[in-house]
């Protein structure tokens, strides 16, 4: 009898050790700054360019993440990229002539959109669209640009 | 020479169809254990888990180490130390912790699964049960391989948090990376298909070795050498059938 308890209590510690750590891997080791709201609203923006952003992409104002990219479509009659993104309906009073621009978090981290507050005194509302957009940096064009500006330096003198 | 060849084929193929009517006969027979047997069960987790929680937890901080020292020493050179909780995170949840998971528990617990049932059947024990109407694969066999399936994953996920935290150690505490950003960075690159790609990991290698371990002692020449045999067996399919399905799993998942 006190051999089977043995092995039950043994068991029962293990078993439990065990979906400890399945737990531990599960919230501790993934995440991080999940975005999660309720309620949303959707507001679009139009870029020329927008790089590597992917949906799931955070939106972030002031360094604070308060939406997420749902969905990018190609524009095929104007030509440039359709971002739609959906923030937490807690903020609803950023102004409407706010910029959008991609941005890269670190180095050689991943892209996402910053939201630059404007100064108007009406708000971003569902189904809006952000008007000031700043395309995603490429950094080969960036490089063909620093050569190309260099050279003709070099040939004016 | 070709008759040899002949055979030879002719047995893997004989032999590798035993082994999947021996896993249906488990299968079908794993529902009335796990209703009416519910106890061996208990037991069997007991004897292939709680006891290689040891050898576990001790092979688990001492990789979980290494990973650690090895990835600054190499993160280093890119000025990206920072990133080695990341690297250390991906390689034990997605790789190290179900694959060495698997190769200690064919060490540690199908060795004895199969020595066990191997001289069970040397002393003529499932003979004798059989003789008393019991059926040996119901009685014997199917408890130590659900043991073994249900113990398997749960060792894999305490490997892989045990190496965590001895990663933790090394990086942390004697290389001094930032606290914060080893785990902020780990959290930002591990997703949840890792966690479970890990999981479906563990639970197919265990389903592998511990149908292997009962196939490998349940058939055993029942003799001395046939027991020795058939231990031996047990480690080096156990190893090859992991790493094999490892790839596969890996492929598919990517």
């Amino acid at each position: 009898m006190q051999q089977t308890r043995t092995v039950e209590l043994g068991t029962g510690l293990f078993a439990l050790l065990g979906m400890g750590a399945l737990f531990f891997l599960s919230t501790q080791t993934t995440g991080g700054e999940d975005f999660s709201a309720d309620d949303t609203f959707e507001i679009t923006a139009r870029f020329d360019n927008v790089g590597s952003l992917r949906a799931r992409a955070p939106v972030s104002m002031s360094g604070v993440t308060i939406g997420r990219v749902k969905r990018i479509e190609f524009d095929p009659s104007a030509l440039d990229a359709v971002v739609t993104m959906d923030i937490d309906a807690r903020y609803d009073q950023i102004p409407e002539d706010s910029d959008a621009s991609i941005l890269t978090a670190g180095l050689l981290g991943s892209q996402y959109i910053g939201l630059q507050a404007g100064g108007s005194e009406f708000y971003l509302e569902d189904g809006s669209e952000i008007l000031l957009t700043q395309s995603a940096i490429v950094l080969e064009s960036l490089i063909g640009k620093f050569l190309l500006s260099g050279g003709s330096d070099e040939g004016s003198n | 020479m070709l008759r040899d060849l002949y055979y030879t084929l002719f047995e893997f193929v004989r032999t590798f169809g035993a082994l999947q009517l021996f896993f249906l006969r488990l299968l079908i027979h794993s529902p009335t254990v796990i209703w009416r047997r519910f106890g061996l069960v208990v037991g069997q987790v007991y004897n292939a888990g709680a006891l290689s929680l040891v050898i576990i937890i001790i092979c688990g901080v001492f990789v979980g180490a290494v990973l650690g020292l090895q990835g600054f020493s190499n993160l280093s050179r890119f000025n990206a130390e920072d990133s080695v909780g990341a690297v250390a995170a991906l390689a034990l949840v997605k790789e190290l912790g179900p694959v060495i998971t698997a190769l200690l528990f064919a060490g540690r617990a199908g060795t004895a699964l199969s020595s066990e049932i191997g001289l069970m059947k040397a002393t003529d024990q499932l003979s004798a049960m059989e003789m008393m109407a019991v059926n040996p694969i119901r009685r014997v066999v199917v408890p130590r391989f659900l043991g073994g399936v249900v113990a398997m994953p749960l060792l894999a996920a305490i490997f892989s948090m045990v190496g965590l935290l001895g990663a933790h150690l090394v990086c942390v505490s004697l290389l001094g990376v930032d606290v914060g950003s080893f785990w902020q960075q780990m959290q930002q690159s591990v997703e949840v298909a890792d966690i479970n790609e890990g999981i479906v990991k563990s639970v197919v290698f265990g389903i592998a070795a511990s149908l292997l371990a009962v196939w490998e002692g349940y058939n055993a020449i029942p003799t001395a050498e046939g027991v020795g045999r058939a231990t031996t067996r047990t480690v080096v399919l156990t190893a090859i059938v992991v790493l094999v399905f490892d790839f596969m799993i890996t492929a598919v998942a990517i």
